[in-house]
């Protein structure tokens, strides 16, 4: 191969982008999880517009503060996912493993707190045919605590996956990271859009 | 072939494909009743052919899965299967049982089957698709656990990949939901609502996973990509087919009276049901794309090719037409709905059928691909299945728009009867396409008939 050709080469691969973080596959899942929640919630949005008092009134029964300390642990969580990552990248393994375990305790205080939220709205009364709003808000929220105990169980894959991460690859960690990040940021819409927003 | 136990399929093979024959058949003389009220009266009733119709479709569609099984199963595992004796004992049982059944229909008043059946003790007759006598039924049970524990024990007992694991899976779910069968309350309402964990949960769940699989294993082999490139897509795909089929469950219980909270769910997780097929079909074309391998059975590419874009749009941009609660107040029970149901099953799993016999059968005969002759044949009965479907289905789509404006929407709705026959022209038309298809078929399985060079390479094996 001729010299030039080479340097040419190098000068195309320092234009590319760096190249995504995880799997393909695991970034079509992720596209079609948000095009689920889209749907999801652009529905809350029409049905508010239907009948806007309703979603008003009814809105000031839940518990912002939960809400918002819930928006603190995932938040909260994904930063240490991103510290984790950081550690996996500069080699320091056990590190990398340390940020995830907290990361999954920051989703055991989400769902804890929501269990606390869902006991508290069931003991009212508060069902799934009570009105439109509470179906949304009961189905929103559920299907996204779905998501977090799904997320968690990938975090626990990747934990255990550290002790063989020469096997197991960067790669696959990474695609674990993305779907958490997914959660978190399904979540920083939808507390704003059911919680607060009137 | 590298295990002599997946000879077993081939039985499953021929059956499959017979009974599809009769499958097509049946639908021609409904499919001229509809214009031709009294054709075949009373011998044939319409009721009674349309039964026939929809239950061969299950059963040969349940016996190639199982004959899909007994090929891949082996190969995946790494090992002859558990019990081809008990594979060739079952094959025949289903088709007895099957035929027994069949001719029940056909040659008693439904009311006298169910009572010469013993439907009085265990009352499971009388619904939609699951028309077939109680004793059937629990016929259908022994052979799917006799089914299962055969393929089970091929797979926990070898190698167990994501592809045989997604199968057996799929293969589980539809056994444990098809127990829903039996269970038959008096409420209408309970009934539809777990009546439908049988149907939907049959087509829009578990056998999309037994499609995933078999398309998985035929593109890993045709196109030599790794394994765990493909797996990961299969991942993808079944977890978006659970996300979205099962509360999808809901676009059936808009109207049967249950909680109005089923029109929000039924609608939005429905309205994502075509995810999982889009997915499928980049994930077919991506895998034929970066082949690392030519593989000489071009038919059996082809035919996996056309099952990823005919399911999409069959069962995802069809069943979307009409699964959003606002717009299925109108089209629920009309020809929108038949030409959705046609060419989702065709497309989603009599391709994913017809692929795998397609690309087993050769190898089965111990060549990787038929001669390029029989291989053109083939490609034109795909074409001309595939274009006849799509034309079947644009006409019942257009009867169907027929139906709803002059039968529901306009502001004179006018009689079923009345709106039946201005949906003639149509009809007519649909029934043109099905004989094209039932000459596609025929075509199909002629193509796979012995030549000389079989019968030559048989006679020399047993000499």
């Amino acid at each position: 191969m001729s010299d030039a050709i080479k340097s040419e080469r190098k000068s195309l691969k320092k234009d590319l982008p760096e190249p995504l973080p995880g799997d393909l596959a695991m970034w079509f899942f992720i596209f079609a999880e948000l095009f689920v929640f889209m749907i999801f919630f652009a529905s809350y949005a029409y049905a508010r517009s239907q009948n806007v008092a309703l979603f008003d009134t009814y809105q000031k029964t839940l518990d912002r503060n939960i809400g918002a300390i819930n928006t603190a642990f995932l938040i909260t969580g994904s930063l240490f996912v991103v510290l984790s990552m950081a550690c996996i990248h500069s080699g320091q393994v056990k590190k990398a493993r340390g940020w995830l375990v907290l990361a999954e305790g920051m989703g055991v205080g989400f769902l804890s707190l929501k269990i606390i939220e869902f006991s508290d709205k069931l003991s009212h009364g508060v069902s799934l045919s009570t009105n439109t709003f509470y179906m949304f808000y009961l189905s929103l929220t559920f299907f996204h605590f779905l998501h977090v105990i799904l997320g968690m169980v990938v975090l626990g894959i990747m934990i255990k996956a550290m002790s063989r991460i020469e096997e197991f690859g960067v790669h696959g960690i990474e695609s674990g990271a993305a779907y958490w990040h997914m959660i978190d940021l399904v979540w920083i819409v939808l507390f704003p859009l059911v919680y607060v927003i009137h | 072939m590298q295990y002599e136990s997946q000879n077993t399929a081939r039985l499953y093979f021929i059956g499959a494909i017979a009974l599809f024959i009769g499958q097509i058949l049946f639908g021609l003389i409904i499919g001229l009743q509809y214009v031709i009220g009294d054709f075949l009266f009373p011998e044939i009733p319409f009721n009674v052919a349309r039964m026939v119709h929809t239950n061969l479709l299950i059963v040969w569609l349940l016996m190639g899965f199982m004959g899909a099984s007994y090929y891949l199963v082996p190969e995946e595992a790494g090992r002859e299967l558990y019990s081809p004796f008990l594979a060739k004992l079952m094959f025949w049982v289903f088709l007895i049982a099957g035929a027994l059944t069949v001719i029940g229909y056909l040659s008693v008043p439904y009311a006298t089957l169910a009572d010469i059946t013993g439907n009085g003790i265990l009352p499971t007759m009388g619904r939609e698709f699951l028309e077939q006598p109680t004793i059937t039924k629990i016929g259908i049970v022994i052979v799917a656990l006799a089914f299962l524990y055969n393929v089970g024990m091929t797979v926990l007992t070898g190698r167990k990949t994501v592809v045989s694991l997604v199968l057996l899976t799929g293969l589980l779910g539809l056994a444990l939901l098809f127990l829903f069968a039996f269970y038959n309350p008096h409420n209408l309402v309970h009934d539809k609502y777990y009546w439908w964990w049988v149907v939907h949960l049959w087509v829009e769940g578990v056998w999309e996973l037994i499609l995933a699989a078999i398309l998985a294993f035929v593109l890993i082999k045709t196109t030599g990509l790794d394994r765990e490139v493909i797996e990961k897509w299969l991942y993808v795909i079944i977890a978006m087919t659970l996300i979205t089929g099962i509360i999808g469950t809901g676009h059936h219980y808009f109207w049967i009276g249950v909680p109005g909270y089923w029109q929000w769910w039924g609608s939005i997780f429905s309205a994502m049901e075509p995810i999982p097929f889009f997915i499928m079909t980049l994930f077919a074309f991506n895998a034929v794309n970066k082949r690392k391998r030519e593989h000489p059975n071009k038919a059996a590419v082809l035919w996996a090719l056309g099952t990823a874009v005919l399911a999409f749009l069959g069962a995802g941009v069809w069943g979307f037409l009409s699964t959003l609660a606002p717009v299925n107040y109108y089209t629920h029970g009309t020809q929108i709905t038949a030409s959705h149901g046609h060419m989702a099953f065709y497309g989603a799993y009599v391709m994913v059928v017809l692929t795998i016999i397609s690309y087993a059968v050769p190898i089965l005969r111990g060549q990787e691909a038929k001669s390029n002759g029989m291989q053109v044949m083939e490609m034109w009965s795909f074409w001309l299945m595939s274009v006849s479907m799509v034309f079947i289905t644009l006409f019942l789509t257009g009867a169907g728009v027929v139906q709803v404006y002059l039968q529901r929407f306009t502001d004179t709705p006018q009689p079923f009867m009345v709106v039946q026959q201005k949906m003639e022209i149509f009809y007519w038309l649909r029934e043109l396409s099905g004989v094209i298809f039932l000459i596609g078929a025929i075509l199909y399985a002629l193509s796979f008939l012995p030549t000389s060079t079989h019968k030559q390479q048989a006679s020399t094996t047993s000499a």
